[in-house]
C-alpha cells in the first residue's frame, strides 16, 4: 500500500489510522520497511555531499563546526491563538505551550519555532512525526492545519567561535547578543536565499533550509567558513 | 541600509525582506455579477498614483510572509507608518496637510 493515508476505510489501516478525521490527508514521509532487502532508502537533501566521509577525513581544527541534523520530522502547524482547542491541543500533546513571537521552545527531542503569528515549525525525530501528527489532529479542533514538510527541508547546525562571522557574511539581520538572544528565531534572507535562524547557545546556531537550496547553502557555507577553518561533523 | 517595521514580527527588518503589492484598501465588489463594466474595471485596473501620501499593501516575503499596509510619501520615500490589514491608517493626506 502507499504511504499516503487519505481514506480511513483503506484495507490495511492500523488503529491509529482509523482515528483520523475523514477529511484530512496525512503523509508518512519516513520510508516504510518494504519487502525484505528492498527497503527504500531515505536521503537527506545533502546526501550527495557525504558529510560523514568529509567528517572522517576533514580537518580537526578550525573556528567553525558544521553538522547536518538530517531526516528529522518537520511539521508546519498553523492555527489561531484565539482558538483554545488549537492552543490547548498542542500543549496537551507536547507538554509545553506554543512559543510567542520570534521565540522557540525545546524539550527533549522536540523543538518548536515561531514562524508567523499563525504558524509554527515543530521538529521531532523522523520516525515520530507521523504518529505525533495523528495525535495532534486528534486533540486539536476548529480551523487548523498540520503539514508534514520533512522531505522539503533540512537543518544545519553551525557552532564555534567564528560561526557568527560566517552568519554575518550571509545575512543582513543583526546577530548581536542584544538583538539575538539564545532561543530567538527569525526567518530572514540568507546567502541570497532564505533560512530560519535560531540561536541555540552563545556560539551555536541552527539553520532550517529548503531542500532545493541545500546544496547551494552547503557550498556557500564552505566558502564563507574557509578562512576560519571548517570542521564537518558526521 | 533601509529598514521597514513589520507589524506582525514587531521588528524593523531589511528592505530586501519585503515586496510592495500595490495600492491598499481596495474593496472587492460584493456582487461582481451585477457590476457595470466600469465598476469592475475600476476595481481591477484603476489605481491612484499620488504625489505625496499613499497607502500601500506590502508583504514580509522573506520573513513571516504576512501582508500589511504602509503609509508612504511617494515623493520622499519616507514611510510614515505600517499597520495590519483591517486597520485604518493613522496618517492621511487630510491630516498631514
Ligand atoms: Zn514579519
Amino acid at each position: 500500500m502507499s504511504n499516503l493515508n487519505i481514506n480511513p476505510q483503506d484495507s490495511a489501516v492500523t488503529d491509529l489510522d482509523t482515528a483520523f478525521k475523514p477529511d484530512c490527508a496525512q503523509m508518512r514521509q519516513t520510508p516504510v520497511q518494504a519487502e525484505a532487502g528492498q527497503a527504500p532508502r531515505a536521503e537527506s537533501p545533502l546526501y550527495h555531499a557525504d558529510l560523514a566521509s568529509m567528517a572522517a577525513k576533514g580537518p580537526l581544527e578550525g573556528g567553525v563546526q558544521l553538522q547536518e541534523l538530517s531526516l528529522l520530522g518537520h511539521l508546519v502547524i498553523r492555527g489561531s491563538l484565539d482558538n483554545p482547542a488549537f492552543v490547548d491541543g498542542f500543549a496537551q500533546v507536547m507538554g509545553f505551550a506554543l512559543p510567542g513571537k520570534l521565540a522557540s521552545v525545546e524539550q527533549g527531542d522536540a523543538s518548536v519555532r515561531w514562524i508567523a503569528p499563525d504558524e509554527w515549525l515543530l521538529v521531532v525525530p523522523g520516525n515520530e512525526a507521523f504518529e505525533l501528527e495523528g495525535r495532534l489532529r486528534e486533540l486539536m479542533a476548529g480551523h487548523f492545519s498540520i503539514v508534514n514538510v520533512s522531505g522539503g527541508q533540512t537543518i544545519l547546525q553551525l557552532s564555534g567561535p567564528d560561526a557568527v562571522k560566517v552568519l554575518k557574511k550571509s545575512t543582513g539581520y543583526d546577530l548581536h547578543d542584544r538583538n539575538f538572544p539564545v532561543g530567538k528565531v527569525v526567518t530572514t534572507t540568507f546567502a541570497k536565499t532564505q533560512a530560519v535562524i535560531r540561536r541555540l547557545d552563545a556560539q551555536q546556531w541552527e539553520l532550517v533550509i529548503r531542500r532545493s537550496f541545500a546544496d547551494y547553502v552547503w557550498l556557500w557555507l564552505q566558502d564563507a567558513s574557509a578562512e576560519y577553518g571548517l570542521i564537518v561533523r558526521g | 541600509m533601509f529598514l521597514i517595521y513589520c507589524p506582525h514580527c514587531e521588528e524593523h527588518r531589511e528592505e530586501e525582506e519585503f515586496h510592495a503589492k500595490g495600492q491598499a484598501h481596495i474593496a472587492r465588489p460584493l456582487d461582481p455579477d451585477n457590476c457595470t463594466d466600469e465598476e469592475w474595471a475600476q476595481f481591477l485596473y484603476f489605481r491612484d498614483n499620488p504625489r505625496g501620501l499613499h497607502h500601500e499593501l506590502w508583504v514580509h516575503a522573506s520573513g513571516c510572509r504576512k501582508f500589511f499596509n504602509i503609509t508612504r510619501d511617494t515623493q520622499s520615500y519616507e514611510i510614515k507608518e505600517t499597520y495590519k490589514v483591517g486597520e485604518q491608517p493613522g496618517v492621511t493626506a487630510a491630516k498631514s496637510a
